[in-house]
């Protein structure tokens, strides 16, 4: 037993994480970078962070993630990294040629004070800057939030850089899809697609980080919102944020500087989530819900009804980022299940009220908690048990442990392939979560029935 | 494949035999803007000492260094799992601007108390040594109040490479050894050795300790695979340290050679030629016990006979192929290419992250014409070596494989995520086992391939 460390004994602790339940900012920031095309993401510390962040993210995507590094010696993390900025500016633009380079910092610059926009402008001012390519910036202290923040603040500078109004609007949304998976982007596309609809979805990392075998290397993937649509974000008729936490920023900004108006929703994980997202998508653009979108809420919903009599009553732990754990919470619910153990590492207050809300009506008694970690959710399952574990592959230690049966959702997720080609966004992205929430609970009634339960029909 | 340039600062550290005269430039920092493979610091110092099992591993600073670091090494334990956790000070804004001080000292009491570790590390991250908490004293106060060793690992990562992360781990080390002894009551061989650099990744320091065992040397500690502090502390008592991993472990090596006069030998556990060597170079070293050479030789000649059949007939399918290496360390490229030839293959491009100059003087003795030798590759040198060189095969770590696999050729990892073991006799075979399945695999009729 791997974590018979853990005890059900709950102490209040408030210097010691363990177990995390988040990671940091720069790699929520490199992950939202390379969802513009052409962008080399350049991490503005010291060689491990980066190399730590594209290690993760080629676990978890399995696919090569590029990414620079101001590679800080000593010298710099005294001195300043000015020196080392400037210098890997003009290494990039001259031997890689991005169109875009985007910045973030680590804990590290942050602390010793580095002014990205004034090295940016150096920069500039010699000369290291072709002309029509880009750098934008964030500011991702590591020991400030979460990969969620990182990569909030990320969307945001795309914002903040590159988005143009210009007094006129196009018939085009802008969609802010989230921290999901490249899948869940496509299917975002596909879906605005279905009803009609324009749309210019940022960032957008699929086909880059879910991109075909093709026998070569590309350092730039064709993947990716490009920058000319960046820039037309300012003159959509409106904004979806999807994910508060993710997207809100990025989405406010947009309305702050070019006057696009903005709604913020959750992320459309589930069948209420999924419903609010086609509707605003409808009565934002203008358009009708064509038979074809109908069709496959009809499925999900056909699924929910055929099998509703394994959902009821089931209790369920959930580990993971505030806005999917939102969503999912309510599709949990609405199918009868009960998340009665809640806990994202992200900090931030309004999320518990968020949860207490939704979970209002639950029989049972309801554990949420922000910056907590995944020791302490351990043992809450100690003290009270579920049925079902929903997840980051790290909840799989818990899940083997306690002999719970277990589905993967979240990042990263670094044992199982999938997550980034069929999605979990929209009603054939819950199809699909459902699917994997029968299977566990499913395949567990067959392993645990006696001989003369074990059922052929199900 | 177009043709990439090469940045100009690099181009002394990669070198094709045969074409020009010998000047490889390494041991350098990498240039800002370069998409190097290296880590950092605090990589190099938690990856030596992760696999000790019974100590508290404690990160100090925010959350990511601890979490990107949690339990991604296979370094298997045969008891205490207490290593695989994953312990934080994470710290906020308030830590920084306050200092992080009595954060770490709280974490450390709760985590002593708890679990009764044998010893504790904490490493200090890039930000504890910039906002200067003062880690030792913290540590030394620790160690005085709950009895046990609390060392501090000086990780901060902007320090230097990953080399001297594990000079930090090494000085870690240094402080535990000659603290404790071994049972002398019971009938203990006098032929004592310690393994430095093996990591016991897939249960390789399992194999390589029942080899020493069976040829009648004990194997006082190993360092750090599957690791116990109370080993370690008497590590002091073997008469021969042998070192693996050469660029992690020679610093300690060197360290008890002149305070315990314990000398060292390196060796590679990689490759029938090599592991043989190293324990004939053990039994060299006990020559006034005759028994240890006459076993070394019959543990070689069966363990050898048990292998060398599926050997030859994996030889001859993959006769000719051609092989790219790419690796942290370029001592274990030395093995990787002797046993490459022994499975018929030609390594066309080998590097390392972090080799030296004697390493890469040695890399070209070893290699064909023709060979790329890199020191601090980035992907797109790789990639475009992989083309020119039409390589089959790419042997390296986590960020190397999906580009190996997206240009269609095989990969086998000898980094952090092997499942199955490489060391030792049995180790050639699952290695040339695993590099048969991926050259050979039938996907790769199905895939594009531009060579």
């Amino acid at each position: 037993m791997l974590l018979r460390h853990t005890t059900d004994k709950i102490v209040e602790r408030h210097a010691l994480t363990v177990n995390p339940a988040k990671t940091c900012q720069p790699i929520g920031a490199m992950y939202a970078s390379l969802g513009i095309r052409g962008c080399i993401p350049h991490s503005h510390g010291s060689q491990g962070c980066y190399a730590y962040h594209r290690s993760t993210l080629t676990r978890h995507y399995k696919e090569p993630v590029i990414a620079a590094t101001s590679s800080f010696t000593e010298g710099s993390s005294v001195f300043g990294g000015q020196a080392n900025l400037i210098q890997a500016i003009d290494n990039l633009f001259t031997i890689y040629s991005p169109e875009v380079i985007a910045v973030h910092t680590t804990c590290l610059s942050e602390t010793i004070g580095d002014d990205i926009p004034q090295i940016v402008k150096k920069a500039e001012a010699e000369g290291k800057i072709p002309k029509g390519k880009y750098i934008i910036h964030t500011n991702t202290p590591s020991y400030v939030g979460s990969h969620v923040t990182g990569f909030s603040n990320m969307t945001k500078s795309m914002v903040d850089y590159l988005s143009q109004g210009n007094g006129h609007k196009e018939k085009c949304i802008n969609i802010i899809p989230g921290f999901v998976e490249p899948s869940d982007m496509e299917e975002i596309k596909r879906i605005t697609s279905e009803l009609g609809i324009k749309s210019i979805v940022f960032p957008d990392t699929s086909n880059v980080l879910n991109g075909p075998m093709t026998g070569k290397y590309k350092m730039f993937p064709k993947g990716g919102v490009t920058v000319e649509d960046l820039k037309k974000t300012g003159c959509s008729i409106g904004t979806l944020a999807l994910g508060r936490l993710a997207s809100g920023a990025a989405a406010r900004a947009l309305d702050t500087k070019c006057k696009v108006p903005c709604e913020l929703l959750d992320l459309p994980i589930g069948l209420e989530a999924t419903d609010t997202f086609i509707d605003t998508l409808r009565q934002v653009a203008g358009v009708h819900v064509p038979d074809s979108i109908n069709i496959e809420r009809g499925q999900l919903l056909d699924i929910i009804c055929d099998m509703h009599q394994y959902f009821y009553g089931k209790k369920v732990g959930l580990v993971g980022d505030p806005d999917q754990l939102i969503s999912l919470s309510k599709f949990l619910i609405s199918i009868d299940m009960w998340p009665v153990h809640i806990v994202t590492g992200t900090p931030g207050k309004k999320f518990e009220k968020r949860i207490r809300e939704i979970t209002k009506d639950s029989p049972y008694k309801v554990n949420v908690k922000q910056s907590g970690d995944m020791f302490l959710f351990h043992q809450w399952i100690k003290n009270e048990p579920v049925d079902l574990l929903i997840g980051n592959t790290y909840v799989k230690y818990i899940a083997r442990d306690e002999d719970i049966p277990f589905v993967r959702f979240g990042f990263p997720i670094l044992d199982r392939v999938g997550h980034s080609f069929f999605p979990t966004v929209g009603y054939r992205g819950g199809m699909r979560l459902l699917e994997k929430i029968l299977d566990a609970l499913l395949d567990r009634k067959d392993r645990d029935s006696s001989e003369t339960e074990f059922e052929l029909v199900m | 494949m177009t043709a990439i340039h090469i940045l100009k600062e690099r181009e002394k550290q990669i070198y094709e035999k045969g074409s020009q005269p010998f000047d490889l430039t390494c041991d350098k920092h990498s240039i800002a803007g370069s998409i190097s493979q290296r880590a950092c610091v605090f990589c190099g110092s938690r990856v030596v000492l992760y696999p000790i099992a019974d100590a508290l591993h404690l990160v100090h600073g925010p959350i990511g260094c601890a979490a990107y670091t949690w339990d991604i090494r296979g370094a298997l334990s045969s008891g205490p799992q207490l290593h695989r956790f994953s312990f934080s000070t994470d710290l906020k804004e308030k830590d920084v601007i306050f200092g992080g001080e009595k954060k770490l000292y709280q974490a450390l009491n709760t985590l002593i108390d708890t679990y009764s570790p044998k010893a504790a590390f904490v490493y200090a991250t890039c930000i504890v040594g910039i906002i200067g908490d003062d880690v030792d004293s913290i540590c030394k106060k620790m160690s005085k109040e709950k009895g046990i060793p609390v060392l501090p690992v000086h990780s901060e990562g902007f320090k230097g490479t990953k080399k001297d992360g594990y000079k930090a781990a090494c000085e870690a080390l240094f402080k535990l050894v000659g603290q404790g002894s071994i049972n002398h009551d019971s009938e203990t061989s006098k032929f004592r050795i310690n393994i430095l650099g093996e990591f016991n990744i897939g249960g390789e320091a399992w194999i390589i300790k029942n080899y020493y065992e069976k040829i009648g040397v004990q194997v006082v500690s190993v360092m750090t695979g599957d690791s116990r502090i109370d080993d370690i502390k008497s590590a002091h008592e073997a008469s021969l340290n042998v070192v693996q991993c050469s660029g992690s472990m020679t610093t300690l090596a060197k360290m008890m050679k002149e305070k315990y006069d314990i000398p060292f030998i390196r060796v590679s556990y990689f490759g029938i030629e090599d592991v043989s060597k190293a324990l004939y170079d053990v039994s060299a070293h006990f020559k006034d016990n005759p028994q240890i050479l006459e076993n070394t030789k019959k543990l070689v000649s069966s363990e050898i006979q048990n292998i060398y059949p599926e050997l030859q007939k994996i030889k001859k399918a993959l006769f000719g192929k051609k092989a790219a290496i790419y690796v942290g360390g370029a001592f274990k490229a030395f093995s990787l290419i002797k046993a490459l030839r022994l499975i018929g293959m030609d390594v066309v491009l080998v590097g390392s992250q972090t080799g030296d100059q004697d390493d890469y003087k040695m890399l070209k003795e070893l290699c064909d014409d023709g060979t790329v030798i890199v020191d601090d590759a980035n992907p797109l040198e790789l990639s475009k070596y992989i083309v020119e060189k039409k390589a089959d095969l790419v042997i390296g770590g986590v960020k190397e494989r999906p580009i190996a696999y997206k240009m269609g050729i095989g990969f086998c990892d000898h980094n952090h995520e092997r499942k199955i073991p490489l060391a030792g006799f049995i180790g050639m075979l699952n290695f040339a086992k695993e590099v048969y399945a991926t050259v050979m695999s039938p996907v790769w009729k199905f895939a594009p391939r531009h060579l």
